[in-house]
């Protein structure tokens, strides 16, 4: 008998599955909690924090909400959110250049220190500011919403396709800096729609309060949508499911 | 460096598939992946993290064998396969379409792993056993 045969066992397995397995098991417990989780994505500074502001201000009479926050170094980010009245759960990335499965888990389990999840009908994920890391870690979110500023230029869709085509909605932000800047929003837009022609893309700006309502229409329809099938499981948008 | 965080999820995956070989350790001599061109993965890096991640532990010189997967879209329009490119902004260059559908270029898969078994396998001598 062979003492060194050598054996080949195919796995066929996701690269990421021990944070896939996750990712799954914290949205079946979003879903037990009949909440819609939204992961926010972007490079940093293009707005998260001044959207959510804005966001979550107008929305706070409709919807219970939270936000678990990913800020990578401060504390200065939670301490905007909080002021506006809503629960904010700061989660310790150290130098994590993005936010995992597992990172989420975490912040859950501090959030449910201060109140029960159940009551919440929306739950905002504010990742790490990056557009190449979070794009690939899913943190068991319904929908990913990026943001690109208009500061950044038209080319960003093109050079960081993946985070765009992953998103379910793009917001183009601080149009209010249009005025004063060369750039093309229509040629931004393009690029967004040529890697993700099915995203939604609303232009917004915290600023004037442009888009906003287009924004918070699309996330009034996105809850709806979760609640009358909360396993049709949109987050899979491309039918490129990893196996 | 989101690689590091990769190679602890491979690591996972790889801890998990050697508990199926208890009580024996599997030696490794390689582990096959797919990376698709469309994902934020850089092969070297995950080579790199891999090698330093390995040092000292059960899979000490295991190599990782990396094959990758271009990114390959249909064009929706004519239903002919393209390969997208940046400088044609992943437009499909027969109907100049947006690239809706990826066939393929989103791999990150862990597709098999070489291995030997070090002492002979214990029970029964297979070769024992009657051909059917």
């Amino acid at each position: 008998m062979a003492m060194h045969l050598p054996l080949e066992d195919t796995l066929g397995l996701n690269l990421l599955a021990a944070n896939q397995h996750q990712a799954d098991h914290n949205r079946e417990h979003f879903d037990s909690w009949d909440l819609l989780c939204l992961n926010v994505m972007s490079s940093p500074g293009a707005g998260k924090t001044s959207l959510l502001e804005r966001s979550l201000a107008a929305l706070a009479p409709e919807f219970r909400m939270a936000v678990l926050e990913g800020d990578m170094t401060t504390q200065l980010d939670a301490e905007r959110l909080e002021a506006v009245g809503i629960p904010v759960v700061p989660i310790t990335t150290g130098r994590a250049c993005h936010l995992d499965a597992a990172m989420v888990s975490g912040g859950l389990t501090l959030l449910q220190q201060r109140l029960a999840p159940a009551s919440l009908d929306l739950l905002w994920v504010e990742n790490v500011g990056n557009l190449v890391c979070p794009a690939e870690f899913e943190v068991g979110e319904h929908r990913k919403v990026a943001l690109l500023s208009v500061t950044e230029g038209d080319d960003k869709p093109l050079k960081y396709p993946v985070m765009f085509r992953e998103a379910h909605c793009v917001l183009i932000t601080k149009t209010d800096l249009l005025p004063y800047l060369p750039v093309d929003v229509d040629q931004i837009e393009r690029h967004i729609r040529q890697v993700n022609p099915k995203a939604e893309v609303i232009r917004v700006s915290a600023i004037n309060g442009e888009g906003l309502d287009r924004w918070h229409a699309w996330l009034r329809q996105q809850r709806q949508m979760e609640r009358a099938s909360p396993h049709s499981h949109a987050h899979q948008p491309h039918a490129f499911a990893r196996t | 460096m989101h690689e590091v965080d990769m190679t602890k999820c491979l690591l996972l995956s790889m801890q998990q598939w050697r508990q199926q070989h208890q009580p024996q350790t599997p030696e490794v001599q390689q582990v096959h992946l797919q990376v698709g061109d469309f994902t934020c993965v850089e092969p070297d890096q995950l080579v790199f993290t891999w090698r330093a991640a390995i040092q000292g532990s059960w899979l000490d010189g295991a190599e990782l064998a990396i094959e990758t997967v271009p990114l390959v879209g249909r064009c929706l329009q004519c239903n002919s396969t393209y390969t997208p490119r940046v400088d044609q902004a992943y437009r499909s260059p027969c109907c100049d379409h947006p690239m809706e559908e990826i066939v393929s270029g989103r791999e990150l898969r862990i597709r098999s792993v070489d291995y030997t078994l070090p002492q002979p396998i214990s029970g029964p001598d297979r070769s024992a056993l009657p051909t059917p």
